[in-house]
């Protein structure tokens, strides 16, 4: 790696009057510039980059900035221009490479352009979230372990890589099981895997998802009308929006027969039960991650649209960096915050020393009162980017409260009767092997992560607040655990939480800054982030179970 | 003995009877359990807490404990256990974290009798204490796992997994004060009821959750464990290091394992997803289920035996609401659907092939069973349960690997070189291809070959003075002569060893034949080893036989069952196919009773002296001076057929081109064209294109002889330019240059033009020949050493 770029950008000079460079013609410079503004160095020099040889990464760097100087160097005479997407390329490897010296050579590169008169884009975002300040996300720095990796094996580190960074422990075993989904050996074909996970991300008018897989999908080979409108893609894809609709609103409801329509020998066209599942992990997987896209407001790519302008920046343009509300409301909201940690941290100590005994028909009250509470999550955006909106049928399908004291409602489901640990990694592990033992993994990191520590203070056994969080969602879901008190969530959740909670896990297009900053306003970001996860495992957890119920129903 | 009185207490007077039977219960069920006197069964789910009575043909119900109008979460039972000392005695685990015990002896509606609420998550397992009527032992999702007194409000100790999740806890039947304990982690821990500060061993059983656990009735160290990972495993935990002893795969997994009363080796299992049938292996036999129960429809929750001595009960509750009761005799065998030889080549014609120890072995080696026919009768009656029989069933694997050189095709390569087709008297074609044969140890085709020339030699040469007259003429080729003579003699001894051995297989068979229909019901090991305290014990049962049938069956059983030892199913070591005529005299033995033994070449060959000599035998009267030649053409061509059959084509085209018109008539067109391209095929594949060629040349089919009429044309390129010369052969359109000059004579070349394959010169072949009759080096200076052939 050259550890000095700037020694390595000067000897590149020097290169260009070296006898064996300065001899080739102009007509073979031509040529070559063509070459790359035509077929761009995007690909195939990135996968260069990211060779796990040092040499080979040294070589690739040399030959993308020899080759952005040479376009640079032409364009002085109007003959040709770096293309949109090197540029693009340059700037992103210049936000978010873990390589130091790729980084700043992008820079370097970025820079000279500009100085030659290039139209420059500039990222629009501060960093990777717009709730998080982006020092705060990057205080680990880029060069950790796990993203050099996650470079190396992926091309990029995304902005929900750096956020997700903040739990490495966490992260490792997510991007294995993303790797899994999306890249390793499954039924279904690459850009098929994209495609859904495209159609899923579009539920929950995550433009974010969108962007980056429908780039996947293009990627792996996928055609490109297909990404206009779903009327475009094969009708076996189409023939999840069903399942995809249900599993990204209401769950509950999917029925054996809505397995039977994709699966039964007579079904035109047929889904085997290994692509169901692969789908159906997707899927929930996507939809999951748009409650933590949503939940921490992941900015855009500097290569997505609306992640970039050509525009030189303007003052007013400047990304206002969000504060949170103690630093506007003064000191009593101060006060008030250490306070709630306190009477949080003795709530969780009295519930856990509690031997209240209450009756059957308490528990189950409390059960019903926090399904059916009602959290204003009342936000309504403008309408979704139409990018998103063609890939979604009947978007006014939406998660629905459950009516207080259901008549109607639909019956929960009990923990015990059909559990991830018992029943749906089994059922997983049978049909798409080593996806059981991922998910299972991740969600036991997920539920085991925690440092101890809550806001300002060490030494916290935070189990029951996470275990509380973890069951409200589920709750949400319908799904109730008989040895659960839920008049704990209650205790431990305050107000501004559950609106977070539920926004998140039920309407995550729905979050505002306002909301994330309401709740816990003296935990640390990461402790947020920390509590996204949790939203987010438990999400995917519920819509599996509920999914994989229906299939062994359908099974049997 | 002693156990046989054992079973005559422990079943009492009121013997166990019954059907196949079920009942529709009104929920799913999560568990059930038996009273001790197996008369009533305890069903236990969600929605559901009810006592059903067994009766002869039905389950009748006896109790609903689920009363109230709204029943709390108490009654949402995961597991629950009837006393096996108090018989009024049940306890059960709630869902909701409640351990709660029942007392049948209460006189009000409600029978629940003590409420313990000190576990925080759902109760996955009570146990009862075997022997003690007060205690009572639970296992949570909390991690904890308490001991209760039932006497007093709460628990006496409690035990702490230090991990999520109890999943399973078991007293051990035979030490007292021990008890095992199953958890989510994969592992299993071992505690001191005195001691709940630590566990007295722990080890890791499975990877993923370990569902169930149980300890063998019998043997005092023996746990079997089953889990997620689709295992049951069986420990033995008498060593200081927990040892696997044994290790059943199943296809799902493991929800739960119970031991089969009086039956050392069996377990019975079900799971927890996606299959729902229950399965009774016998731990030695890994591979298959010994009996397989398929009723349910969704999966089986519960499993329990009806009685503690009793192993022909077994009780089942299911998620499809219904609760079984399956009798032993109606289950399903699988071993009987299941194949039970295997046969297989491997890629280099290796011949792998699976089956009965005793179909292998015995036919060669063992000696009929000595004294068989004296006992015999006491079997006759005493007959083992067939029911209870998994046979004595450790396979054998043979792996025959063919001979490497048997694998060269040497021999086609030799023959087809050295066989003669044309260009001599047919006789003498055939004496030399018989020749040929024979020295390279084909006698069948040898003798063909001689065969084919009596046959269609002129008649009148083979009766005696002709033989005489064609001696004298022949003399000149006394191998000839000598070979006659042999293969006669030959022949002969080929008769009487015939006789000879046909006299001794009958008497092999004789002996075989009750030792063999003894191994099929029986096997003999068990029975040798028996004795004749087996023998004593037989007749004293046959005092009895007439009161009690079932109870005869049963003692059988027992006595035989624990007895023989089965070996791990197991390979033999290979041993080879020796491909050679004189080899295998252990075909010759094993002829009597199996004439299948192989399908190679080897039989082929060593049967072919029998043959030829019947042939001879059948003929020789019959032959007169007065046959014409046609009288053998069917014979002739079945045995073409038979040879190409065989995969030796090239015995029957050679036979074909020899023989001529002779015989080309009585063959159709299509397969004599079959044969031709085969043979052509194989010829050239071994790169005999001078062969090949012969043949084409020699066949009459028209379809053959116009394979050497197409692409004839060897186009060439200039040698200037380099590029094809595509008009005339010696001048070039592009160069207008001559390209074929006679490196000699240095004129252009326009007749027939030989060149040197190595330095590419040449010219006139008149010339060319001239020239290296003088000279060693090429006339075009060039300095390579040309070669004129």
């Amino acid at each position: 790696m050259a550890s000095n770029p700037a020694a390595g950008f000067t000897c590149h000079a020097n290169g260009e009057s070296t006898p064996g460079r300065g001899s080739s013609s102009g007509r073979s410079r031509r040529y070559r510039c063509e070459s790359e503004s035509d077929v761009g160095p995007t690909d195939k020099s990135l996968a260069r980059l990211c060779s796990r040889d040092e040499e080979e990464r040294a070589a690739a760097l040399e030959e993308l900035s020899r080759g952005v100087l040479l376009c640079l160097e032409l364009d002085r005479s109007g003959s040709a221009q770096l293309s949109k997407q090197t540029l693009l390329l340059l700037l992103r490897l210049s936000r978010s490479c873990p390589l130091q010296g790729v980084r700043e050579r992008a820079t370097e590169l970025l820079r000279t352009a500009e100085e030659q008169g290039v139209e420059v884009p500039r990222a629009l975002a501060s960093g990777p979230s717009s709730f998080i300040p982006a020092k705060e996300i990057l205080k680990q720095g880029l060069d950790q372990d796990i993203l050099i990796e996650s470079f190396l094996s992926l091309g990029r580190v995304d902005h929900i890589t750096m956020v997700m960074a903040l739990h490495p422990a966490y992260l490792s075993c997510f991007l294995r099981t993303q790797h899994a989904l999306l890249e390793m050996d499954g039924p279904l074909p690459r850009h098929w895997r994209h495609y859904i996970a495209v159609m899923a991300a579009a539920r929950h008018q995550c433009s974010y998802q969108v962007q980056q897989h429908s780039a996947g999908f293009l990627e792996a080979g996928g055609e490109e009308s297909w990404l206009s409108g779903l009327e475009h893609a094969p009708t076996k894809l189409r023939s999840l929006q069903t399942l995809n609709k249900l599993l990204a609103h209401r769950p509950w409801l999917i029925t054996q027969q809505h397995i039977q329509e994709l699966v039964c020998p007579g079904a035109e066209p047929r889904w085997s039960f290994a692509e169901l599942i692969h789908a159906v992990v997707l899927m929930a997987h996507a939809h999951s991650l748009c409650s933590f896209v949503w939940g921490c407001s992941i900015n855009p790519e500097p290569d997505h649209i609306g992640g970039y302008t050509f525009q030189l920046p303007s003052p007013s343009h400047l990304p206002r960096c969000p504060h949170s509300p103690a630093h506007e409301d003064g000191r009593q909201e101060l006060v008030d915050g250490v306070m709630e940690v306190e009477v949080l941290m003795q709530r969780m100590v009295a519930l856990q020393q509690q031997e209240e005994e209450c009756t059957q028909e308490e528990m189950v009250t409390r059960f019903e009162r926090e399904r059916s509470e009602s959290i204003p999550t009342a936000v309504v955006r403008g309408a979704p980017p139409d990018l998103v909106l063609r890939l979604v049928e009947e978007p006014e399908f939406r998660y629905e409260d459950f009516a207080p004291k259901g008549e109607q409602s639909p019956p929960t489901m009990r923990a015990q009767d059909y559990s991830w640990e018992d029943h749906g990694f089994s059922l997983v592990n049978r049909l798409l092997p080593d996806m059981g033992q991922l998910l299972d993994e991740k969600f036991q990191v997920v539920s085991n992560l925690t440092y101890n520590r809550m806001a300002m203070h060490d030494g916290v056994d935070t189990h029951t607040l996470r275990k509380a969080l973890w069951n409200y969602i589920h709750c949400l879901y319908g799904i109730r655990y008989d040895d659960y008190d839920y008049g704990s969530v209650n205790v431990l959740l305050e107000r501004s939480l559950k609106v977070f909670v539920k926004t998140m896990a039920c309407h995550p297009e729905q979050t505002t800054a306002r909301i994330y900053h309401a709740f816990w306003r003296h935990f640390r970001h990461s402790e947020k982030v920390h509590a996204n996860l949790i939203v987010m495992e438990a999400r995917l957890q519920a819509a599996l179970l509920y999914t994989l119920r229906a299939i062994t129903h359908y099974m049997r | 003995m002693e156990k046989m009185s054992r079973v005559t207490t422990a079943l009492g007077n009121s013997a166990i009877s019954g059907r196949t039977m079920f009942c529709h219960l009104d929920a799913p069920a999560n568990a059930i359990s038996v009273c001790r006197d197996a008369t009533q069964v305890v069903v236990a789910g969600r929605n559901i807490f009810k006592i059903y009575a067994l009766e002869e043909e039905q389950f009748v119900e006896k109790l609903n404990l689920r009363v109230g109008r709204k029943p709390s979460l108490n009654f949402s039972c995961a597991d629950v256990m009837w006393h096996q000392m108090e018989e009024n005695l049940l306890a059960t685990a709630a869902t909701n974290g409640a351990v709660v015990t029942w007392n049948l002896g209460k006189p009000s509606r409600n029978k629940q009798d003590q409420l313990f609420t000190e576990h925080k998550r759902t109760v996955n397992k009570v146990c009862f204490h075997p022997t003690e009527v007060y205690m009572l032992l639970s296992g949570s999702q909390d991690g904890f796992m308490k001991c209760f007194d039932l006497r007093k409000k709460e628990s006496v100790s409690t035990f702490s997994g230090q991990s999520e999740s109890v999943r399973d806890v078991q007293f051990s039947m035979k030490d007292y004060f021990t008890f095992a304990a199953s958890f989510e982690n994969g592992n299993v821990q071992l505690w001191d009821i005195r001691r709940p500060d630590r566990y007295e061993r722990m080890f890791t059983a499975h990877t993923g959750p370990v569902f169930c656990c149980d300890w063998h009735p019998d043997d005092r160290g023996w746990l079997a464990t089953g889990g997620r990972d689709k295992m049951v495993k069986v420990w033995d935990m008498t060593t200081n290091r927990a040892k696997e002893i044994y290790c059943v795969q199943t296809i799902a997994s493991v929800a739960r394992v119970k031991w089969r009363p009086e039956r050392k080796f069996h377990l019975a299992t079900c799971s927890m997803m996606v299959d729902h049938n229950i399965y009774v292996w016998d731990v030695r036999r890994p591979f298959i289920p010994f009996a397989t129960f398929e009723e349910h429809k969704d999966v089986t929750t519960g499993i329990v035996w009806r009685h503690q001595h009793d192993p022909h009960f077994l009780l089942s509750g299911s998620k499809d609401s219904t609760l079984y009761q399956h009798m032993f005799k109606d289950a399903t065998r699988p071993v009987d659907k299941a194949n039970p030889e295997g046969l297989c080549f491997g890629l280099f014609g290796d011949l792998a092939f699976a089956a009965k120890e005793s179909l292998i072995s015995s036919d060669a080696n063992r000696k009929p069973y000595p004294g068989g026919d004296r006992r015999y009768p006491i079997f006759f009656f005493k007959k083992p349960d067939p029911t209870e029989q998994f046979a004595h069933v450790s396979s054998a694997l043979s792996v025959f690997e063919t001979d490497l050189d048997s694998n060269r095709m040497d021999w086609f390569v030799k023959t087809a070189q050295l066989y003669l087709l044309c260009g001599k008297p047919f006789a003498e074609l055939c004496d030399h291809n018989a020749k040929v044969a024979q020295e390279l140890k084909r006698p069948q085709v040898s003798k063909t070959w001689t065969m084919l020339r009596i046959m269609f030699s002129d008649p009148a040469n083979l009766t005696t003075p002709g033989l005489n007259h064609n001696l004298s003429k022949l003399g000149t080729m006394p191998l000839m002569n000598s070979f006659n003579m042999k293969e006669m003699s030959s022949g002969m001894g080929t008769e009487s060893r015939l006789e000879r051995s046909k006299g001794e297989s009958r008497q092999d068979n004789i002996h075989l034949e009750p030792g063999n229909s003894h191994a099929s019901n029986n096997n003999e090991e068990n029975e040798e080893t028996e004795g004749s305290e087996g023998q004593a014990e037989y007749m004293f049962c046959d005092a009895e036989l007439d009161d009690d049938d079932l109870y005869s069956m049963e003692n059988d059983n027992q006595a035989e069952e624990p007895e023989y030892t089965l070996p791990q199913e197991a390979f033999q070591l290979r041993h080879e196919i020796i491909d050679n005529p004189s080899a295998p005299e252990h075909l010759q033995q094993d002829k009597a009773d199996s004439p299948h033994v192989s399908g190679n070449e080897a039989e082929v060959t060593c049967l072919t002296p029998i043959e030829s000599f019947s042939l001879i035998s059948i003929s020789q009267p019959l032959f007169s001076p007065h046959l014409p030649a046609s009288f053998f053409c069917p014979i002739v061509r079945e045995m073409l057929t038979y040879y190409a059959e065989q995969g030796d084509v090239q015995m029957a085209v050679s036979v074909l081109i020899v023989l001529g018109d002779r015989i080309r008539k009585e063959i159709d067109d299509l397969t004599q064209e079959h044969w031709y391209m085969s043979y052509i095929d194989l010829l050239q594949r071994f790169e005999l294109w001078n062969v090949s060629n012969e043949v084409i040349k020699l066949s009459t089919c028209s379809a053959i002889t116009c394979l050497n009429q197409a692409s004839t044309t060897l186009h060439i390129n200039c040698s200037n330019c380099k590029r094809p010369m595509s008009n005339k052969g010696w001048i070039c359109d592009r160069c207008h240059q001559c390209a074929s000059v006679c490196a000699v004579c240095h004129h252009v070349v326009k007749g027939l033009f030989v060149w040197c394959q190595g330095c590419s010169h040449g010219g006139h072949l008149e010339h060319i020949m001239n020239w290296l009759k003088s000279s060693a080096h090429c006339p075009a200076g060039c300095g390579h050493l040309c070669e004129y052939t």
